[in-house]
């Protein structure tokens, strides 16, 4: 037994198993436990349990790691690890899965889909985000993937009722599987290359291999094409607008802070683990998608009115900025995308939190219009929504500043002084439509005068983004150091 | 107690009065729930004068205690802090709470290591003590000011938080030891520029205004991270007191021929401080920012946040004496823009309009100073320029307060008796900004007047520019005094029957400037009077220590000699032209009312073209904001109408010819050419659409066109 499964195996393993664990059991006792709706509320108690056991699983790992003084610790024969890189997306996971679970108790309610089933699949998709997060192996990567986008996919579709978010659940299904084959077909070939599926004998063979070799270069594509897919870069964001704008809010919120970082994590384990020595090859790929999706996502939302479709575009820029990060590829680069994800994470939390809290009865509040006048009604969240837009525009002293600050420090480092000024000249655009925002906000008068109705959890979460864009922006030390420990060697 | 260790805390009091209205105001003021249902029209909600405090109750004069008590607090521990900074040997002072942000060592452009670290850390020398005393000292009587100028209007917590709030920004912005820190305070005061132009929301014009002004200043923005970055990438920080090292240290070479990193950088900031500035090209935003309330337009617009930009300059004094290139085109930019501003400001029929291009202008003049390096007297007249400029625009508030909202100089006239106090305090800042001798403005601008002919980077161009602006500002001035205060009164008549004094809130603070006005100059006596001791010279003296890198490249370049009778003839010259603006004012707007008319016709384009500001609104619209459609359509119809239209009365058997060349015209180039732009313009803005159709099988077909783009590019290589 214990050479298949040894104590290192299952010190690795525990939060995961914590996830999926709570994930089955909220699935399995959910209807004879609980079956009054009233009595939901115990499952969020329930996850937060279990995110805590996971929590706990991950401090264990963070102290040994620390305490041993060893950069990673291997498992399961080298496809599972745990370093710097693995916790600090991990414990991003657990806040972001927090956060989005505090979010949807009232929201739900209110669009008449309140099931337990949901709070299984995010603990489900939490525990696929660790395995992209921590995976070292093929196989479990796309495992990781796939238990990871399965979730999703349910979760967007999770309004039975609603035409749109069917239709979204549909297109972000045919086009994930569509990108999976993309991805597997690499994945095959890199397979075909190495003998290998560990990612650390493909970088060896692949380091051995002439850079020119057309296998290895359609290798290399396809298995870009699928995490560029996952990231929602351009010319693979098509099902990202349709997908974030029917999706319930708080799905999309978890889809574009969860998903995106855990895919980010999975490109960069990608593109610095096996791919590292092809950097020439991929770069220009990298470049071009990233610029494309600046272009793209910066100019499309200017003309956007349903504001989940604006933050959509958003999100497809803020891609862009991501892969500037890997572009430039020094040290400030590599730690600037792990910044800028961490920010982004709380940011765009934040954003969405406040569109999720206008939520009622009657009222869709994805519209721009739906904001007008928020200052007037709900000061707090109307600042809070200001501070939130004004760090995804990267003004400081909000979060979104250290991270583009970055980015772009990291691009100079590089000499690559051209994509810096393309970069910094989008940053002016950006301000124009996430100002849109803020002055239908602030100068416009409310159209209709209902109060919103908020929970205590509600205003815990909204607390929560709100200290966190703040907080990283005006003492980002911490979190920076945090940031530094995850870098891959 | 040592004060000097304090001054972190000197932004936080506003800061502390901005986060407690913004979030509580609103359960303190009364006023606020119906705020919503308050529209007001006209800018002041014309009421009756007397109760100052009148409906708004005790929750009211309590926020007018706190707000402008939190700025008092501020002033008093800045003027603490100034006096013992006075006693010090060093003259600075830097108190560094905690780092900011900090990275990794790496290689800087021209090889070598660097650490980056921004402080969260600030600085006082002379120059920052300047800056915070005039903003906090301005700052307060201007929201006292406000107490009875917002009296009547809805939101009377959001406007002291916001007002707040940029006097928090503003202290950051001055007071920090690094450009990361006041890119922190530069864009916050941009963000409370936008939200306080903007204020009274429901004007359509003033929201436009304020989206305007943000969007310009973003321009500049760029430019100044982009300089800030360049600066770290070859200094290797961004600390004021390490990069001045570096560039005194010798280990750069000044810039005297061509055009290098160091030109570069100084150019990048520059852009920044054109667009906080409001210099050409980046101006436009400050006219249009006169939709605000009026004490923003003073406190923000006049005194202190468009000087950002000159501080700026000033504070990078030793990267701008590297590169006398970038100096020379600072000074010409300076110079262009006022008299570009001057000139438009003859003809504007708008109270608060002439005075917003009067302040470009008056801006312009600091960048003439700066870029001729006379630093000390660029920093001087924003002083002085802050106590004058702030008493024009209150008093102009108050002069609309009475009007009931007018702002048409056209609609007024015969004021003089009717609102003494105004007229009084008005009529000494008008005297102070036309440069006669003996008020603050005289001493600053004839300085720099003096500098720019006889500096060795100065030139005799420039000050001939300068001079001719001199003489358009003491026009403009008083004819806004003459059309507003003397003559006949030209309103209807029940705004004349409504006719009243300010409250004693609005009259003390303008009765204050006005003494700041006649005093302020007198710490910067000209050399050339040497009567008076040094003692009156003291605002060189305390600057000198900042100035020294700039001063001692001055002195490589040479010290040309001038004799002191050129530079009592240029006094004199600048006094007579002042003089004489001031009677041709007084000749056409007073003694023969009807000339302007005459005049006006007899120009005829000249004076459309100066009315419409140069047309260079337009010009921006056509060029880059309605991607050529608004713009593009009024350009072509007004050459329509201009070219075309004279042919026809020009010679009659022409008509039909040309009239069937317009409708050519019209039909062919000016449709045809609306339908081309908005053709281009959605296709700029709406590119996805064309892809984003909703169908599942398009979306594939761009990925694939994707993955075959990224096969085709290595198929090519």
């Amino acid at each position: 037994m214990s050479q298949y499964y040894t104590a290192t195996d299952h010190f690795v393993l525990v939060p995961a198993i914590m996830l999926a664990l709570f994930g089955c059991a909220i699935l399995l006792f959910d209807f004879w436990v609980f079956p009054e709706p009233k009595q939901r509320k115990w499952l969020l108690a329930f996850l937060a349990l279990g995110e805590a056991f996971a929590g706990y699983g991950l401090w264990q790992q963070h102290t040994y790691i620390a305490g041993q003084g060893i950069a990673e610790l291997t498992a399961f024969q080298g496809s599972l690890v745990v370093d710097g890189f693995s916790l600090f997306f991990n414990w991003m996971f657990i806040a972001a899965a927090s956060i989005v679970a505090l979010m949807s108790y009232r929201y739900l309610e209110v669009e008449g889909e309140h099931h337990g089933e949901y709070y299984s699949l995010i603990l489900l998709a939490q525990c696929g985000m660790y395995f992209l997060a921590s995976g070292a192996d093929l196989i479990t990567l796309f495992v990781g993937l796939e238990l990871m986008a399965l979730c999703f996919y349910i979760m967007v579709g999770f309004l039975r009722s609603d035409k749109r978010s069917n239709e979204a659940a549909m297109k972000y299904l045919l086009l994930g599987g569509f990108s999976s084959g993309f991805l597997a077909y690499g994945f095959s070939l890199l397979y075909g290359l190495s003998g290998s599926t560990k990612l650390s004998e493909i970088g060896v063979a692949i380091a051995r291999r002439d850079p020119a070799d057309p296998v290895l270069l359609l290798a290399m594509v396809t298995t870009t094409v699928g995490l560029l897919f996952k990231i929602s870069a351009v010319p693979f964001h098509m099902w990202a607008p349709d997908a974030y704008e029917g999706a319930p809010t708080t799905v999309t919120a978890y889809l574009s802070v969860g998903s995106k970082a855990a895919s980010i994590a999975f490109l960069l384990r990608i593109f610095l683990g096996p791919l590292a020595s092809a950097r020439a090859a991929w770069e220009p790929l990298l470049v071009f998608a990233a610029i494309a999706s600046l272009t793209v996502g910066n100019l499309a939302a200017i003309s956007q009115h349903n504001i989940k479709r604006l933050l959509a575009y958003s999100s497809i820029s803020h891609a862009g900025y991501m892969l500037l990060g890997l572009v430039a590829g020094n040290e400030t680069g590599i730690k600037g995308v792990a910044v800028y994800v961490l920010v982004y994470t709380f940011t765009n939390l934040g954003v969405f939190l406040v569109i999720v809290a206008l939520r009622r009865e009657g009222l869709v509040g994805d519209n721009i219009d739906d904001l007008a006048g928020l200052m007037h009604k709900s000061p707090g969240y109307a600042l809070l929504m200001l501070i939130c837009l004004l760090s995804l525009a990267g003004i400081p002293p909000t979060a979104g500043f250290i991270g583009k600050y970055y980015i772009f420090l990291s691009l100079i480092q590089a000499g690559r002084y051209v994509l810096a000024a393309a970069a910094a000249l989008y940053v002016a655009v950006a301000i124009y439509y996430y100002f849109r925002i803020v002055r239908s906000m602030f100068m416009s008068d409310a159209e209709d005068a209902g109060a919103m109705e908020t929970t205590f959890g509600v205003r815990v979460a909204a607390a929560l983004t709100g200290l966190g864009t703040l907080g990283i922006g005006i003492f980002p030390e911490p979190f920076l150091r945090f940031a530094g420990q995850s870098l891959i060697r | 107690m040592n004060f000097l260790e304090l001054i972190w805390l000197i932004p936080l009091f506003p800061l502390f009065g901005a986060a407690t209205m913004l979030l509580v105001g609103r359960k303190l003021d009364p006023q606020a729930a119906s705020e919503v249902a308050v529209a007001p029209g006209v800018e002041p909600a014309a009421a009756g004068s007397g109760h100052e405090h009148g409906h708004g109750g005790g929750a009211k004069f309590l926020i007018s205690l706190f707000c402008p008590g939190m700025v008092l607090l501020s002033f008093l521990l800045s003027a603490a802090a100034v006096f013992q900074l006075s006693s010090l040997p060093e003259k600075t002072h830097q108190v560094i709470q905690f780092t900011w942000l900090a990275g990794q060592p790496f290689h800087m452009a021209g090889g070598g290591m660097a650490t980056f670290a921004a402080d969260w850390g600030f600085l006082l020398d002379p120059l920052s003590s300047v800056m915070i005393l005039v903003v906090t000292g301005i700052g307060f009587l201007i929201h006292v000011y406000s107490i009875g100028y917002m009296a009547h209007d809805g939101g009377y917590y959001r406007f002291f938080g916001y007002l707040n709030l940029f006097v928090f920004f503003m202290l950051m912005l001055v007071l920090a030891n690094n450009y990361a820190l006041l890119f922190v305070g530069w864009e916050g005061v941009g963000l409370c520029s936008y939200l306080l132009i903007g204020f009274y929301f429901h004007k359509k014009s003033a929201g436009d205004a304020g989206k305007k002004a943000f969007i310009v200043n973003r321009i500049g923005d760029a430019g100044f991270l982009m300089g800030m970055l360049l600066m770290l990438a070859t200094v290797g920080s961004v600390r004021f007191v390490d990069v001045n090292q570096a560039l005194t240290s010798g280990r750069f070479h000044p810039e005297i021929a061509g055009f290098g990193v160091l030109s570069a950088m100084a150019l990048l900031l520059f852009i920044g401080a054109t667009g906080k500035s409001a210099q050409v090209p980046l101006y436009v935003w400050l006219p249009d920012a006169m939709e605000g309330p009026t004490p923003v337009s003073a406190l923000i617009h006049a005194a202190t946040m468009v000087t950002a930009g000159v501080y700026m300059v000033a504070r990078s004094n030793a990267l701008f004496a590297l590169t006398p290139e970038t100096s020379l085109i600072v000074a010409v930019v300076g110079a262009f823009t006022a008299i570009l501003a001057a000139s438009i400001a003859l003809v504007q029929n708008d109270i608060k309009r002439v005075l917003a291009y009067s302040t470009v202008s008056q801006l312009g003049f600091m960048f003439m100073a700066a870029g001729v390096g006379a630093y000390w007297v660029a920093i001087f007249h924003l002083f002085t320029h802050a106590f004058f400029k702030a008493l024009l625009f209150l008093g102009s508030g108050s002069v609309i307060h009475a009007m009931s909202g007018e702002q048409d100089m056209r609609g007024m006239g015969g004021l003089k008796d009717k609102i003494p106090v105004t007229f009084r305090t008005m009529f000494i800042g008008s005297v102070a900004i036309a440069g006669i001798p003996g008020l603050a403005g005289f001493f600053s601008k004839d300085e720099i007047l003096w500098q720019v002919f006889s500096s060795p980077l100065g030139s005799k161009s420039v000050y001939v520019v300068g001079i001719v602006t001199a003489a358009m500002t003491a026009f403009y001035m008083w004819r806004l005094m003459f059309m507003t205060f003397y003559g006949a009164s030209r309103a209807d008549a029940r705004t004349q029957a409504h006719v009243h004094e300010s409250p004693k809130t609005m009259t003390v603070p303008l009765m204050t400037l006005a003494a700041g006005s006649v005093l302020a100059g007198w710490i910067g006596v000209p050399k050339l009077w040497s009567v008076f001791p040094e003692g009156f010279r003291t605002f060189e003296h305390w600057l000198e220590p900042v100035f020294e890198a700039s001063a001692a490249r001055a002195v490589a370049h040479g010290v040309a000699h001038h004799d002191t009778s050129i530079e009592w003839l240029l006094m004199g010259l600048s006094v007579a032209i002042a003089v004489a603006g001031i009677l041709t004012a007084r000749h056409l707007y007073l003694i023969r009312p009807g000339l302007p008319d005459a005049i006006r016709k007899a120009s005829g384009p000249l004076y459309d073209t100066l009315l419409n500001k140069w047309y260079v609104d337009e010009l921006y619209d056509f060029l880059f904001v309605n991607g050529l459609s608004k713009g593009g359509g009024a350009l072509l119809s007004r050459f329509d109408a201009s070219v075309v239209d004279g042919g026809v009365n020009g010679a009659g058997w022409m008509t039909r010819f040309t009239s069937r060349v317009s409708i050519w015209w019209d039909t062919w180039i000016i449709d045809g050419g609306i339908r081309l732009a908005s053709f281009l313009v959605k296709c700029s803005s709406y590119p996805v659409r064309i892809f984003q159709t909703g169908y599942v099988q398009s979306y594939a077909l761009v990925f694939v066109a994707g993955v075959a783009g990224f096969l085709l590019y290595f198929g090519m290589r």
